[in-house]
């Protein structure tokens, strides 16, 4: 097999957990976003615009759906004689068999995958952020400066440095000590969680973390700071673009609202930089006589006859005449009857929203109390389910899957 | 399932009447319906049907059909066993590169009919639209017997325009399906049932009707082929009854794609049970700004609306500005209108590009076409 120069590792394993319902049947990076995409779209897009067509995703959380999305990789162009795409579940061998016990240790385990290709480097990334990247600008400079890792970190504001991991480099730009959440940040500069290695070093580190009975097997808490203080040379590489972990419920939301608007905050419509994705085969939307729209993203397959304002629908949505979709996000398939209202909420896949129905209306007195230590003050309802005409599902409420209630 | 039927689409069909929308390709290549082109309906029918080996005959302008069509991955026609074979004209000894008509292009192409397993050929021409599938076509054919079996519409409730005539082949059918008599372009059709241009015979007779025409000096497959041997062989109709557009005239292009704003016809031309495929753009979700907003509308992915726009087709990536207001109109891929244009009955091709402030507007009767790429 001819040799590649760098091969990019995918972490997809992530269950998503603070996204509820939404990854109840699928990894967090088969989500859906922005109107036509799924989140791993992102980075397996920004692999072939960068010139990378080797990516391994590994996943070992539902992976049947990110499986059946990601196919022969032909949508991004990664069906490829050398290399391509693989989906790369945990797996048992002669000598052992485990499940993944962390993002460094589902890529020690699947070190023979990266050997296969030879490359001289390896990316890592997450299945789970939306951004544009170019990584091999990011790789030049890796190269230039003579690294054995280089992280991507993104400037935050000082006040939020605490959630993140930090660096703290020289003006080299070396990074010399890393603070994984600190109370009291040195700096600004949050990890993006995306690292090239020169493959000799990832692979040393890989082995000797293995073997370390004190390790929790992560890049960010174990491999990372052993290099550090190992005196491997560690850079961070600046990012400027928009990047979003979309984690939560509210940042999902907020980086779907980010699409709109004349000079939104994040624009998918440059011509050189695709985010590539599945095609729903289906025809142009249709916009009916009495639709009314503002400010919106609406994709193939939509029928509209309703009134949509500042929301994004998904492929193949109906929204019946009468109905009224206000700051929200309506995910694929989803039918909304005549006259229904539904306000900043996210409604999943193949969702019945009833005639009439209030989805995200204000709270009332009576009530039941309800969570909302997810959602906020955004509605979820959860993939597949109905809501029955009528029904008043208050803001901030997540709807479960319940198959007694499953939509037709 | 796969089908004992291979397809065979001739697409060199030259129609004056569709005057610039053919200029720079063929019908085959036309756009239709905001995101596809002509040929996609046809090739689509065929996969539905389960037929894995469809031959398509290039004869003229065939650049952008190639390009639409790449290796056939999008219809799943990228096969190690069977797939697309794209046949441009080739010159041999017996072959001057340039197909005199339909007879002599399906002869330049006995290598791939004798090539392929299946007993059975659907051979189609290009210009006509339906989304179907040919599977219950192939077993009617079976059943009755027949040498070919046509397809036919009845088109009492549309007006006959002897202007608009254009491979018009009439059939009378007898109570079984039989077909009784086949005209061609007539002056008085005298029948409402018109031939779709798709039809389904045993290989072996193809191989030798068209060899047989040749032989006669014979060149078109309509006439030289189905009206010349109708006494010879038993023709039987299968009549379609879903939509059919026949691309024969700007004006029918015109309507036929704005019949898609009409909820039956966009629901049967469009049925999901039958998708059509078309080549992938990968262009982003259609977005509306600001007081950007459709009615009645057909508006595909990638457009940018900040305008206006009324009982019009939008294809994919075209940027409509603030302050401009389409009507009535077809706007085709990556065309810009800046700020502040009228349109009205307008067809502006691939490419077009309208500076701020401009009035264009055909009529009712008369749409008005911008050729591909131009400036106004």
């Amino acid at each position: 097999m001819l040799g590649k120069k760098i091969v990019a590792m995918l972490l997809a394993g992530g269950q998503g957990s603070r996204l509820g319902e939404l990854t109840k049947s699928m990894a967090k990076p088969a989500v859906p976003f922005g109107g036509k995409y799924r989140i791993i779209d992102f980075p397996l897009s920004n692999c072939v615009n960068s010139g990378i067509d080797t990516v391994g995703v590994l996943t070992q959380y539902e992976p049947l759906a990110l499986n059946a999305y990601l196919g022969s990789g032909q949508a991004w162009d990664l069906d490829r004689m050398n290399g391509g795409v693989f989906v790369l579940p945990p797996y048992v061998s002669q000598q052992s068999g485990e499940w993944y016990s962390g993002t460094a240790n589902a890529i020690y385990q699947n070190l023979p995958f990266i050997e296969q290709y030879d490359p001289d480097y390896v990316l890592i990334l997450s299945g789970d952020h939306i951004y544009k990247m170019d990584y091999s600008k990011m790789l030049e400079i890796h190269v230039a400066k003579g690294a054995d890792a280089t992280i991507a970190v993104l400037n935050v504001p000082i006040e939020e440095a605490h959630r993140f991991g930090i660096m703290n480099t020289d003006d080299s730009g070396r990074i010399i000590e890393f603070e994984e959440k600190p109370t009291e940040p040195k700096s600004t500069k949050a990890s993006m969680g995306i690292y090239i290695f020169n493959r000799e070093v990832l692979t040393r580190y890989l082995v000797d973390d293995t073997r370390s009975v004190s390790s929790e097997h992560d890049f960010g808490k174990n491999v990372i700071p052993a290099m550090i203080n190992g005196g491997q040379k560690v850079y961070a590489w600046e990012f400027t673009g928009y990047w979003r972990d979309v984690g939560t419920i509210a940042s999902l939301w907020e980086a779907n609202m980010d699409l709109l608007g004349v000079t939104p905050p994040f624009d998918l419509n440059e011509k050189e930089w695709r985010i590539y994705s599945r095609s729903p085969v289906m025809p142009p939307h249709y916009m009916g006589s009495d639709a009314e729209v503002e400010n919106s993203l609406i994709t193939e397959g939509c029928v509209v006859h309703g009134c949509v304002r500042r929301s994004v629908l998904f492929a193949g949505v109906t929204v019946e005449p009468g109905a009224v979709i206000e700051d929200s996000v309506i995910m694929p398939h989803t039918v909304i009857r005549a006259g229904a209202v539904i306000k900043k909420a996210i409604i999943g896949e193949n969702v019945l929203i009833g005639e009439g129905a209030l989805v995200g209306c204000e709270k009332l007195p009576e009530d039941e109390p309800y969570d909302t230590k997810l959602t906020g003050d955004i509605t979820l309802v959860a993939n597949s389910m109905e809501i029955a005409g009528g029904a008043r599902v208050p803001a901030g409420k997540v709807i479960r899957f319940d198959p007694e209630n499953r939509a037709e | 399932m796969s089908s004992n039927a291979f397809g065979l689409i001739y697409t060199g069909e030259a129609n004056a009447q569709l005057r610039e929308l053919t200029f720079s390709r063929s019908v085959a290549a036309v756009p239709f319906g905001g995101r596809y082109r002509a040929v996609d309906f046809v090739l689509s029918n065929m996969v539905n049907s389960g037929i894995s080996s469809v031959g398509l005959i290039a004869q003229r302008n065939y650049h952008s059909l190639m390009d639409h069509l790449g290796s056939g991955k999008e219809w799943d026609l990228h096969r190690k066993r069977d797939g697309l074979f794209i046949l441009p004209p080739f010159v041999t000894k017996d072959n001057t590169g340039v197909y005199r008509g339909t007879v002599d292009a399906i002869r330049s192409v006995l290598g791939f009919v004798r090539r392929n397993t299946q007993r059975y050929v659907v051979l189609t021409g290009s210009h006509t639209i339906y989304n179907t599938d040919f599977d219950a076509m192939i077993r009617r054919h079976i059943e009755t017997g027949a040498d070919i079996t046509i397809m036919y519409s009845d088109e009492s409730g549309n007006d006959f325009d002897r202007s608009e005539q254009y491979d018009d082949l009439r059939l009378k059918v007898d109570e079984s399906g039989r077909v009784t008599e086949l005209t061609f372009n007539p002056l008085n059709p005298g029948t409402p049932f018109t031939g779709c241009d798709a039809y389904v015979m045993d290989k072996t007779l193809l191989e030798y009707l068209v060899e047989d025409a040749a032989a006669h000096g014979e060149f078109d497959f309509m006439q030289g082929v189905l009206i010349k041997n109708q006494q010879k062989f038993k023709f039987y109709g299968w009549k379609y009854d879903g939509y059919v557009a026949r691309l024969n005239s700007v004006m029918q292009f015109y309507r036929h794609n704005m019949n898609l704003l009409k909820p039956e016809v966009a629901a049967d031309l469009f049925n999901p049970d039958h998708p059509v495929y078309t080549k992938v753009k990968d262009e982003v979700p259609a977005k509306y700004v600001g007081s950007g907003c459709a009615r009645n509308s057909i508006i595909a992915d990638g457009c940018i609306i900040e305008g206006e726009v009324e009982n019009s087709i939008i294809f994919r990536g075209v940027y409509i500005g603030k302050g401009s207001r389409i009507k009535n109109s077809i706007i085709m891929q990556a065309s810009v209108i800046n700020q502040n244009c009228d349109l009205d009955y307008m067809v502006l091709d691939k490419g077009c590009q309208v500076l701020g402030g401009r009035r264009l507007a055909g009529y009712d009767s008369y749409p008005m076409i911008l050729r591909k790429g131009v400036v106004v």
